[in-house]
């Protein structure tokens, strides 16, 4: 009987062998994969009843959470909702969250893997648990004035550091306050999110970096003289015909130059001067000499066709492949189906601004823990090498030139010479334009790259320009960085 | 029973009745040690634990102690030390562990009960903690009086075909008209009046005692007689006849009521007993075919059986998560464990209510939610030694009924928590079984008590049997045994 009874008990220990591996393989191995389940009801549940680590800026909150007596035992407040709301998103009852509050989510909800220690921590001593918080890049003197430059347009406003890629504004218009997406009612929140998403002006989107973008107009002609200078090719010397107007290719379409004539009026043109004065015609046949491939090149190093995490994942701006001729010169002055985020746009200034080298743009300055211990700290990384330093110091001289003698004259400020290119999109027949302008400053020492946008045509339709509406914002918010 | 006087002699006694053989004979009596004061350390050590368990709950959960609950939490406890004591008087050398082990799973099981009708907001004499307290008492007042009414064991083994009849009709119970009733799709209750009782988990205990008995008294006919079909040798059918008719009948039970957990627990305790009573191999590899066979026709057959397999293959899958009676419950029970993680939430500070039927089938998803893995351990760990515990009067004891009977309850136990924990787990398809000690109800617990009760007569009698070791014995043959 005993040689029996051996035998049973090694298949009761098997037994029991089989419950603590299977109860390890949930509870530890596989554990992250199932509280991401987007079912899992609990992960949100603790996201709520732990205190949420607040979004700082300058170390003042603008998203935080306070007590509240109901079952989830924190309320999530915003303060300067609208004005912050492209930068913080929105944080849900179970409806998902969106800018730092999601993509940071880890971090605030204390749930990341930093944060074990204090988990452990938390648990043994019986605290609540609470979650880090996250210290924004944010200027908020800067974002003020560029949310005040911006008025009532719809458009977008974004000014990054070039030396470091830190984000020192994100406006974005129409916009949303955040709050009211905050209250624990699921089906206000749903109702005011249909509501917010029905509205015509796109509240919900962050334009900086998401949503459907703008042709860029003349700004992505800073690209294309990017490729024709790497290429060895051509120096901002090289002379191109300039005839008042053109035929395109295998088409029966004719462009023009903005002022309906010759660019400069001489027989022709420099590449230097069709970018002081941003003429198309000259820039579609830099375009079709360069080619189409060349410019696809330069533009993804410059971050197009690819997403960019600052940490919320943009969307990808786009210049397409595979164009063909008269795409190809449409494209050049940032036409056909070339689209393009202000982000992207001041990513094209930065990498010029910065000698050619492009900074990882980033909102993140630090993530701290609750016991003041540093989680994460901003550390400056390069996103790509984009143009050469010789290209860099060329471009900036032509940027230059471009404000204090060409078409951004908008942009000029007494005693600092700023670099600059602006743009006027059209969006097809009577729409209204898009207006642009990227650029930086100090011109000699860079502080700030910055990109504007200036949607449905700044309210006059086809009547406005990028240098009338897009310069002046970012002469303001330029101000504002360098007179602080 | 040896009398008493030879149970407190230290030196070595005297045995047989001739005097000259006698003195030639050195025998050494082995005295029992004084189990009962470790037990006594131990069950007040669980009691501690649980009544801190219970206090923990109240302060995760509502933020402030509620001495209700409490104060009688601690009236269970004066009632198993009363259980305690009367060891000391019928049962002095019972085994020292069983108590305190399942004093422990029970409390655990209490204040998760509790913790789930504070999350519910079911207070007073109605809700499931309170009446899982008071089930325990009644469970603990019908294992003291298993103790003292069982004197010793083998009694049970004379009733071996009473027992049947009572285990056939048990399970017979819920399908009677008037008083049977079904929930949540399986027909196992008995109604009378407020009462509803699970019969099913009493015939359990009623089987094991026939299995045993029977078993004891057959085994050599059906080991050694029979014929040899297929290089297997096949016995009597009037050897294997009530042993088949038992089976049987509790199997169809079982299929017609839905309950593929208890039929599951049966199967297993019937080809363990078999194995262990015959030392046949050949039946067990039998039996896990037929086992196979059985549960592959049944998944085709019957469209329970199917959609637990299912449930059991893709619970992820969105069709089977959200389909009626899917995999709702068994996804919510991991998302339960996975919140718990290694270290747990706290009592009173994860959210075990979301899950459905938390307190009975997915008790051990909501302790894992609180108590981390590390709680999951120590609860399979007091489950193993329990088990061991019982292995043990099988390994040590004298008469084959009472080692079967020991190797058979135990097996019990430990068959049932791997079906209903390696369901929820995700190991086998999930069945509904209660996990003992642990889940909410009250036959389960009054079972599960009896269970314990014997095991401690059991483990009793084990130690008890003076082993007398022959020193010198040049007349006798070596290892006698004096009663």
């Amino acid at each position: 009987m005993n040689r029996e009874l051996k035998r049973v008990s090694t298949v009761v220990l098997i037994m029991f062998l089989a419950l603590f591996l299977s109860s390890t393989v949930i509870q530890v191995v596989s554990a992250d994969t199932l509280r991401g389940d987007a079912r899992n009801a609990r992960s949100l549940y603790a996201s709520y009843s732990a205190e949420r680590g607040a979004i700082l800026i300058g170390g003042t909150p603008i998203a935080q959470s306070r007590p509240t007596t109901d079952e989830y035992r924190f309320q999530r407040t915003y303060t300067n909702g609208p004005l912050y709301a492209p930068v913080t998103g929105y944080f849900t009852l179970g409806q998902g969250n969106t800018g730092i509050e999601g993509a940071l989510n880890n971090y605030l909800s204390g749930t990341s893997n930093q944060q074990f220690f204090d988990q452990v921590n938390a648990i043994l001593t019986g605290q609540n648990p609470k979650g880090a918080a996250v210290s924004l890049t944010i200027d908020p003197v800067v974002q003020q004035a560029a949310w005040d430059a911006l008025g009532d347009h719809s458009g977008a406003v974004i000014a990054i550091r070039p030396k470091t890629g830190e984000i020192i504004a994100m406006v974005s218009k129409a916009t949303f306050d955040p709050n009211l997406l905050a209250v624990h009612d699921s089906q206000k929140v749903i109702d005011t999110y249909d509501t917010l998403l029905a509205d015509p002006s796109g509240p919900l989107f962050n334009r900086t970096m998401s949503g459907d973008f703008d042709p860029p107009g003349s700004t992505f002609k800073l690209v294309v003289t990017a490729a024709a200078l790497e290429s060895g090719k051509y120096t901002p010397d090289s002379q191109f015909p300039n005839p008042p107007e053109l035929q395109l290719p295998q088409s029966n379409a004719i462009i023009t130059n903005s002022g309906r004539d010759t660019c400069g009026g001489t027989a022709t043109v420099s590449i230097a001067d069709a970018l002081r004065l941003s003429c198309n015609i000259p820039f579609a046949q830099i375009g079709l000499a360069v080619g189409g491939r060349a410019i696809l090149q330069q533009a993804e190093k410059f971050g197009f066709n690819r997403t960019v995490d600052v940490p919320m994942t943009s969307t990808e701006s786009v210049y397409p492949r595979g164009l063909d001729d008269p795409q190809t010169m449409l494209a050049a002055f940032g036409q056909s189906s070339v689209r393009a985020s202000p982000l992207q746009m001041a990513m094209v200034s930065m990498a010029i601004a910065n000698s050619g080298v492009l900074m990882q743009p980033t909102l993140v300055q630090s993530v701290i823990a609750p016991d003041l211990t540093i989680i994460k700290k901003l550390q400056p990384t390069i996103f790509s090498q984009a143009i050469s330093q010789q290209t860099a110091t060329t471009m900036t001289q032509m940027m230059i030139n471009n404000v204090s003698n060409g078409a951004a004259s908008n942009a000029r400020i007494d005693s600092v010479s700023v670099a600059g290119k602006t743009g006027t999109a059209e969006n097809g027949v009577g729409e209204p334009y898009s207006l642009w302008f990227t650029g930086f400053a100090p011109a000699n020492d860079p502080q700030v790259a910055i990109a504007v946008v200036v949607q449905n045509g700044g309210g006059i339709g086809q009547n406005g320009t990028g240098n009338m509406l897009a310069a002046p914002i970012a002469k303001k918010v330029l101000e504002a960085v360098l007179f602080r | 029973m040896p009398n008493s006087a030879s149970r407190t002699l230290g030196t070595p006694v005297e045995a047989g009745v001739r005097s000259p053989l006698t003195t030639s004979i050195r025998l050494k009596l082995r005295v029992p040690a004084r189990l009962r004061n470790l037990e006594l350390a131990l069950v007040l050590l669980a009691i501690a634990i649980n009544i801190a368990a219970i206090s923990l709950v109240q302060l995760g959960a509502i933020g402030h102690l509620e001495f209700t609950a409490i104060g009688l939490d601690a009236l269970l406890g004066v009632l198993i030390v009363a259980l305690h004591v009367t060891l000391r008087v019928v049962a002095p050398d019972a085994d020292p562990l069983i108590l305190p082990i399942i004093t422990l799973l029970n409390g655990l099981g209490i204040a998760m009960i509790y913790r789930l009708d504070l999350a519910d907001k079911s207070y007073g004499w109605g809700s499931a903690g309170i009446r899982q307290i008071l089930w325990t008492a009644i469970a603990v007042g019908i294992a003291i009086a298993v103790v003292i009414v069982v004197r010793n064991h083998r009694v049970l083994q004379r009733y071996r075909f009473v027992a049947m009849f009572v285990g056939i009709v048990l399970l017979l119970l819920p399908m009677l008209p008037i008083v049977g009733s079904a929930k949540n799709g399986a027909r196992l209750w008995v109604d009378i009046g407020p009462f509803s009782f699970q019969p099913g988990e009493l015939a359990k205990v009623a089987l094991a005692i026939f299995f045993a008995g029977y078993l004891v008294t057959a085994r050599d006919s059906l080991s050694m007689v029979g014929r040899r079909i297929l290089g297997m040798r096949f016995p009597r059918a009037r050897d294997l006849g009530p042993i088949l008719v038992v089976f049987a009948s509790s199997m169809l039970v079982l299929v017609f009521q839905h309950d593929l957990g208890v039929a599951l627990l049966y199967f297993g305790l019937f080809l363990v007993m078999l194995y262990v009573a015959t030392g046949r191999g050949s039946w067990v590899v039998l039996g896990l075919s037929m086992l196979v066979v059985g549960g592959a026709i049944a998944s085709q057959v019957l469209s329970y059986v199917n959609g637990r397999f299912a449930t059991w293959l893709n619970p992820f899958d969105p069709k089977i998560y959200d389909e009626q009676g899917g995999s709702y419950q068994l996804v919510q029970g991991l998302f339960g464990f996975a919140n718990g993680g290694l270290l747990g939430t706290g009592l009173g500070r994860g959210r075990p209510d979301i899950t459905p039927l938390a307190n009975s089938d997915y008790i051990i998803a909501a302790l894992g939610e609180e108590l981390g893995l590390i709680g999951i351990f120590a609860i399979l760990g007091l489950y193993l030694l329990f088990v061991s515990r019982g292995f043990r009067i099988a390994f040590a004891g004298q008469d084959d009924f009472g080692r079967l009977l020991g190797v058979g309850l135990s097996f019990a136990i430990a068959l049932q928590v791997f079906v209903v924990v390696g369901g929820v787990t995700r190991v086998i398809p999930l069945t509904g079984l209660t996990t003992p000690f642990l889940a909410a109800g009250g036959s389960s617990l009054v079972a599960n008590w009896i269970i314990a009760a014997l095991l401690l007569r059991l483990s009793d009698t084990v130690r008890n049997q003076p082993r007398l070791i022959v020193e010198a014995a040049p007349d006798v043959g070596a290892g006698m045994v004096v009663r």
